[in-house]
């Protein structure tokens, strides 16, 4: 009974101050009390709530995921951000093009000077192929090492090629695998060999093959450009026409285009024209995110579905609250102040959302690591992105905002309770 | 020094046809610390509307309350809420207990409002104070679970636990029957005695009344002292319910 006063001392007449952290605690207690009594209630209001915030950090993290994947693709067909392409050198007057090699040694040149980590020529051509039952026309592309770091390259199984391949005297080949499965679907290890026809037929050993794709039916290979080049036949390499591609740091990318187009010209001599241009997708409409629309879309619609689970939670807090004044009369009457129950009314939402929104963001998360859902999103991601840290944020945000929103209202009732008026009976 | 001093005290509500109800004309009390009152009076006397008064609760059409011999009317409403949070301990005939929470969860109620180590040990300090009325056996029970006594000592618990310096009791014995209700105003007198805290009963029992050391009796909004012997010598002839002084009408 310490805290019972037994004399009759006389006070000084003292500021009257409660502390902030109890304050603050007690009302989170007072808060997550009322919760828990009212379970049943609080649960249904707040399957909204929890819905809405999983529907929209879902949204925005297979939003991200699916950004991921068509960044992925946007990079396979044009490289990686920022990727230069260098065309071949072409005379306007004589409707000429530039000897290749020529220009092999300039973009040798060019890569040493300006110290590009990854580059190198590519080339389309056909090849044919001899395959058991006859021979197919294979839409082909020579390409370097690089081109599989630069171009985001995946393959389905077996691997793409390293430098020791460009020693070989079969040369490899990585397949579609529409092409691997003409083969016969031959296991990997096995190394399974073609036949190229051309100048000097070889036997191309098949070291990789691409992954599935749906509707993908065309028969398609990557050769290394040195093996092409003992493969060509003499019109094939007079028709070739190789571009070069330097993958370079974003923020200077103006900058070398500017450097290498000058360099490039200089060694062509007098009279030709070249060309070098940014071609990866953030070269597009000045850089713009081509997935921002998208993702707007998406956003909006989740937004919505929030705002509709608020409105339940609005709803179902006043009435609540309107069969909770003599409650709070009680409290009032032993020292709880109107501050302090307004503040204890809207902890109440904000617990409550607060908890719906993190039961959302564990199942949204769940979802969208699912890799069913990852498959169906982006099929093949090579880079796959965590699970977005702004989404989960995002969603515990909106979640605390939707149940200070919602709590307003009912705390707005809750502090005009007269307290003699709730307690009469 | 006194506890609480009313000067003058009245309070008139307006009635929804215009008229104007004058409940209380002219209240003149003063509470010591460690004072046991009793007021008794009709229904409808205007008892209730007393004890909200005396409990800052309700504020007063005209007259002053003084606190410590400090006017009420200088403290902000918060103030005024923290000193009854602080100070005064409401035991109310209806129990009032909160509704889903344990006896326990109920007694600490008050505490939720208090700061420092009142709030941090809020749990033992309410077990501490229902082990005091006897319902250590009983802390984690449902109010509903509960008979009205037991109750009652709940609610005589809560009253206590932040150790007012006056508690309000407003007919603390009418829901209960006679004997449940002497043996639950015998712990709060004897509760509130050992705390020394100051105990004003509103009751309709006149030996709930006689365990008071000063009577009033209130009448059509006038309080007037009454002599101990009369009243008791009254209960003695009328049992249960104070006994109207002949000639008084409704
Ligand atoms: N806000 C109000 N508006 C109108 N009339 C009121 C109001 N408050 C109290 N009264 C009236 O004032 C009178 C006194 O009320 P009060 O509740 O104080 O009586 P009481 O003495 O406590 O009665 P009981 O013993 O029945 O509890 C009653 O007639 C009541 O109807
Ligand atoms: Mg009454």
């Amino acid at each position: 009974m310490t805290e019972l006063e037994k004399t009759p001392v006389r006070r000084a007449p003292r500021r009257e101050r409660g502390g902030w952290a109890s304050g603050f605690l007690g009302a989170v207690v007072e808060a997550w009390d009322e919760l828990r009594i009212h379970k049943t209630r609080v649960l249904l209001s707040l399957i909204g709530v929890g819905v809405a915030v999983c529907a929209l950090t879902s949204v925005v993290g297979i939003g991200a995921i699916a950004q991921q994947a068509q960044i992925e693709q946007l990079e396979r067909g044009s490289g990686r951000p920022a990727t230069l392409v260098l065309s071949p050198p072409y005379n306007p007057e004589t409707g000429q093009q530039g000897d290749p090699a020529i220009m092999a040694e300039a973009a040798a040149t060019v890569v040493e000077r300006y110290a590009i980590g990854y580059a190198g020529s590519t080339q389309w051509m056909q090849l044919s192929a001899q395959f058991r039952d006859g021979v197919s026309l294979v839409d082909a592309q020579a390409v370097d090492v690089d081109y599989g770091v630069m171009h985001r390259v995946q393959v389905g199984q077996g691997r793409w090629f390293v430098d020791r391949d460009e020693l070989r005297l079969a040369p490899a080949i990585v397949v579609s695998d529409q092409f691997w499965q003409r083969l016969g679907s031959p296991d990997l290890r096995t190394h399974p060999t073609i036949q190229l026809l051309g100048e000097d037929p070889v036997t191309a050993v098949v070291v990789g093959v691409l992954p599935v794709q749906p509707f993908d039916l065309s028969l398609r290979a990557y050769i290394l450009n040195s093996a092409y080049a003992s493969l060509a036949t003499p019109e094939q390499i007079a028709q070739a026409w190789p571009q070069y591609e330097f993958w370079v740091p974003p923020d200077m990318a103006t900058e070398l285009t500017d450097l290498i187009r000058r360099d490039v010209a200089a060694a062509c001599g007098e009279g030709w024209q070249v060309d070098v241009n940014r071609q990866d997708y953030l070269a597009w409409e000045g850089g713009e995110d081509p997935t921002a629309s998208i993702r707007m879309v998406l956003a909006g619609i989740a937004v919505l579905i929030l705002i509709l689970g608020a409105l339940g939670l609005v709803n179902i807090s006043l009435v609540t609250v309107r069969q909770r004044i003599r409650e709070i009369g009680i409290r009032r009457s032993f020292g709880a102040t109107a501050p302090r129950v307004f503040f204890a009314v809207m902890m109440e939402s904000v617990v409550a959302t607060v908890v719906a929104g993190v039961a959302g963001v564990v199942v949204a998360v769940a979802i969208v690591q699912n890799p069913v859902v990852r498959d169906f999103v982006a099929f093949g991601l090579t880079d796959v992105p965590p699970f977005p840290v702004e989404a989960a944020l995002l969603g515990l945000g909106a979640a605390t905002a939707v149940g200070a929103l919602a709590g307003l209202l009912p705390a707005l009732v809750a502090v005009r309770v007269k307290v003699i008026d709730a307690i009469r009976y | 020094m006194s506890l609480l001093t009313l000067e003058a005290v009245t309070r008139s509500v307006a009635l929804p046809d215009g008229a104007r109800l004058d409940i209380l004309k002219g209240i003149d009390l003063t509470v010591e610390v460690g004072d046991h009152v009793s007021i008794v009076g009709r229904s409808g006397s205007g008892k209730s509307t007393l004890l909200n008064i005396l409990g800052l609760l309700d504020s007063p059409t005209s007259g002053r309350i003084l606190v410590d011999d400090e006017p009420v009317e200088r403290f902000s409403s918060r103030q005024r809420d923290r000193k009854r949070g602080r100070d005064i301990g409401f035991i109310f005939q209806q129990f009032n207990l909160l509704p889903g929470r344990t006896a326990l969860e109920n007694a600490m109620t008050p505490l939720l409002y208090a700061s420092g180590r009142q709030f941090f040990s809020r749990a033992s300090i309410a077990a501490e104070m229902l082990e005091r009325v006897g319902l250590g056996h009983r802390m984690s029970s449902m109010p509903d679970k509960l008979s009205g006594g037991e109750q009652q000592r709940v609610a005589i618990a809560r009253a206590l636990v932040r150790g007012p310096r006056l508690i309000l009791a407003d007919e603390p014995t009418g829901a209960l029957d006679i004997e449940t209700g002497a043996s639950v105003m015998e712990l709060l007198d004897d509760v509130a005695e050992q705390s020394g805290a100051a105990l004003i009963t509103i009751t309709h029992d006149a030996n709930v009344a006689a365990l008071a050391r000063r009577h009033f009796r209130l009448d059509r909004g006038v309080l007037a002292p009454v002599d101990v012997n009369r009243a008791l010598a009254m209960s003695e002839s009328a049992d249960r319910a104070l006994a109207l002084p002949s000639g008084e009408s409704a």
